[in-house]
């Protein structure tokens, strides 16, 4: 009696979440099906959900339309450069934050705080106003400027810091250790996940980046791969198999690195989250 | 008092203590100050001194060439006449108050769920997850197609079991709730990882006790599980609401332009993209913008006075 009320519950529970899962994935279905449609295909009434054959040529067009392949670059680039940046300067005034003592800490995570708390448009046309003064606009340096330092990182690493022992970092002191010795022999050691979390929120943020790179960079060949699909939709709003096919040559990059890194996302987005 | 005695103590000790080590505690000080700089200068230059630039700007006649003018008030006197704010602060209000509670409950009631010892949980959490990891554009294009009112398969969906199906991005009655729809789907994995990561701190003893005491499930739910992941809760519910009030992308890719239904969607944000980087009035834009800062604060102050009513940590 027990036992079946309780495989009863375990049944609606997956009833449910496969309900949601279909709907969490249909979109991504439809894209891809649609990608592999003829325009024809595409607009019959009713729609057809297979088409009569999975025609590619769709992806090659979008290709000649769009410069992927500067697309990828750029994005890969952007990416890199805030990851670099924001890991390491977050990672080293974490270290002061969590560790050292010196007059004007407050003040300082204060101002990182303060960073936090409000909306990032707020910085947006005075960074854009900085970025056009230096020459800057359309360039790849421009899309990574505003992230090249991290207040979220900088809190994220000192909670990150704080959680962590400080037996090993007092040995070292006693063995003769500088403080940069220690910080970076000891320390980022220890907080390889916190570091990796930091990056990988970093990546998928400045991936998922629309504001700021449609802003800075209007000429086709230094778009995103966001930017560059949002300007795909003007030109050709109709054909929605080249639209598809744009969209998951945008998407397939992340979707497979998450496909094949989901742990270490999911982890790192349920510590870093968890810590704010 | 106290604090000032403990705080006049603690002085006297440091100023002892750097006799003592000065040494030592300059080096710790020189170290510090390198450490920091990188992100201290950055955060000056980037965020810091731009927000002020903002504040000040908002008082501005920006024009096109770079030249900017004093405007006192003048920006704040057309915004607060301006039909288009208004309808925008509605928007943005409607837009927040339909998908937060939305992308709250149903991002708790997936993790509890999923916070069970059931097959596939990882493939679940997968599934869920994916929105957050598509760019937004992709997001939006794929739901604009979805959303046709002609060839889009929701409607045909709907046709099937007898319903008309709207114009859901041309329709100025719907196209907000198409955005919500939206954005809920996209919000759900994110926030559902959050609660799971909190949920799985209650100790499983609780619930233990609760089953012997003959404790429903929705009992169990309601005296233990909401309780005790309150917390993350909270969390879930202020950035939620923060990152709601910003809604741009979906609105801005998803509805044309030129559509009648964009002044019944379009957000603040939108608004301050329209006026900063379109039309070129970075002034009027700013002053939207401390508009929505305002309202931010407003709402974040609200939640946190009142978060002692719920939230136990």
């Amino acid at each position: 009696m027990k036992n079946s009320s309780k495989n009863k519950g375990k049944i609606l529970t997956h009833v449910i979440l496969i309900i949601g899962a279909v709907i969490m994935i249909l979109p991504f279905l439809w894209m891809l099906l649609t990608s592999v449609k003829t325009l024809t295909e595409s607009v019959q009434i009713p729609p057809k959900i297979f088409p009569e054959l999975f025609r590619w040529d769709n992806y090659p067009a979008v290709m000649k339309i769009l410069p992927f392949a500067s697309f990828y670059v750029n994005t890969m680039l952007m990416m890199a450069g805030r990851v670099i940046g924001s890991v390491l300067f977050s990672a080293m005034a974490a270290y002061a934050c969590a560790r050292l003592n010196f007059p004007g800490k407050n003040i300082f995570f204060g101002i990182v705080l303060f960073q936090m708390m409000i909306p990032g448009q707020l910085f947006i046309v005075p960074q854009f106003l900085i970025v056009q003064k230096l020459g800057l606009l359309n360039t790849v340096s421009a899309l990574i400027v505003p992230g090249v330092v991290s207040a979220f990182g900088t809190f994220l690493l000192r909670q990150f810091f704080m959680g962590l022992p400080k037996d090993l970092e007092e040995a070292a002191k006693l063995d003769g250790c500088t403080i940069w010795q220690t910080f970076y022999k000891i320390m980022l050691p220890l907080s390889r996940s916190g570091l990796i979390a930091l990056a990988i929120f970093t990546s998928l943020f400045a991936f998922k980046d629309l504001m700021w790179p449609l802003i800075v960079n209007m000429s086709i060949d230094k778009m995103t791969l966001s930017s560059g699909l949002a300007s795909l939709q003007g030109q050709f709003a109709t054909n929605y198999p080249q639209l598809m096919a744009g969209s998951l040559l945008a998407i397939w990059p992340m979707l497979l690195l998450f496909i094949i890194f989901q742990k270490r996302f999911i982890e790192g987005i349920a510590t870093s989250g968890g810590k704010l | 008092m106290k604090r000032e005695n403990v705080a006049e103590i603690s002085t006297d000790k440091s100023v002892k203590v750097k006799k003592k080590i000065s040494k030592s505690t300059l080096n710790e000080w020189k170290w510090a100050y390198i450490m920091i700089f990188p992100t201290f200068i950055g955060l000056m230059i980037l965020n810091i001194i731009p927000a002020i630039q903002t504040l000040i700007l908002s008082f501005e006649n920006a024009g096109a060439f770079g030249k900017s003018t004093w405007a006192g008030l003048d920006n704040y006197k057309k915004l607060i006449q301006d039909p288009d704010v208004i309808q925008a602060v509605y928007n943005t209000l409607g837009y927040t108050i339909v998908s937060v509670p939305a992308i709250v409950i149903l991002s708790l009631i997936v993790a509890v769920l999923l916070n069970q010892k059931i097959k596939g949980r990882s493939v679940y959490r997968t599934i869920y997850f994916l929105p957050m990891v598509a760019a937004p554009a992709a997001i939006a294009m794929v739901w604009r197609w979805l959303f046709n009112s002609e060839y889009g398969l929701i409607n045909y969906l709907l046709s099937i079991i007898g319903i008309n199906g709207p114009k859901w991005i041309t329709d100025p009655n719907i196209a907000l709730i198409s955005i919500v729809i939206v954005g809920v789907w996209s919000a759900i994995g994110y926030n559902m990882v959050l609660l799971l990561a909190g949920l799985q701190e209650i100790p499983n003893d609780y619930y233990e006790a609760a089953s012997i005491d003959g404790a429903s499930p929705l009992r169990k739910f309601f005296t233990i599980t909401v309780p005790l992941v309150s917390p993350t809760l909270f969390f879930v519910v202020v950035t939620s609401i923060i990152s709601a009030f910003q809604v741009f992308d979906i609105i801005f890719m998803m509805i044309d332009k030129t559509s009648t239904a964009i002044k019944n969607t379009q957000s603040l944000v939108y608004l301050f993209y329209k006026h900063s980087f379109v039309l070129n009035d970075k002034g009027y834009g700013s002053a939207i913008l401390m508009l929505l800062l305002a309202i931010i604060m407003i709402v974040t102050v609200i939640q946190v006075k009142c978060q002692k009513k719920w939230v136990n940590y």
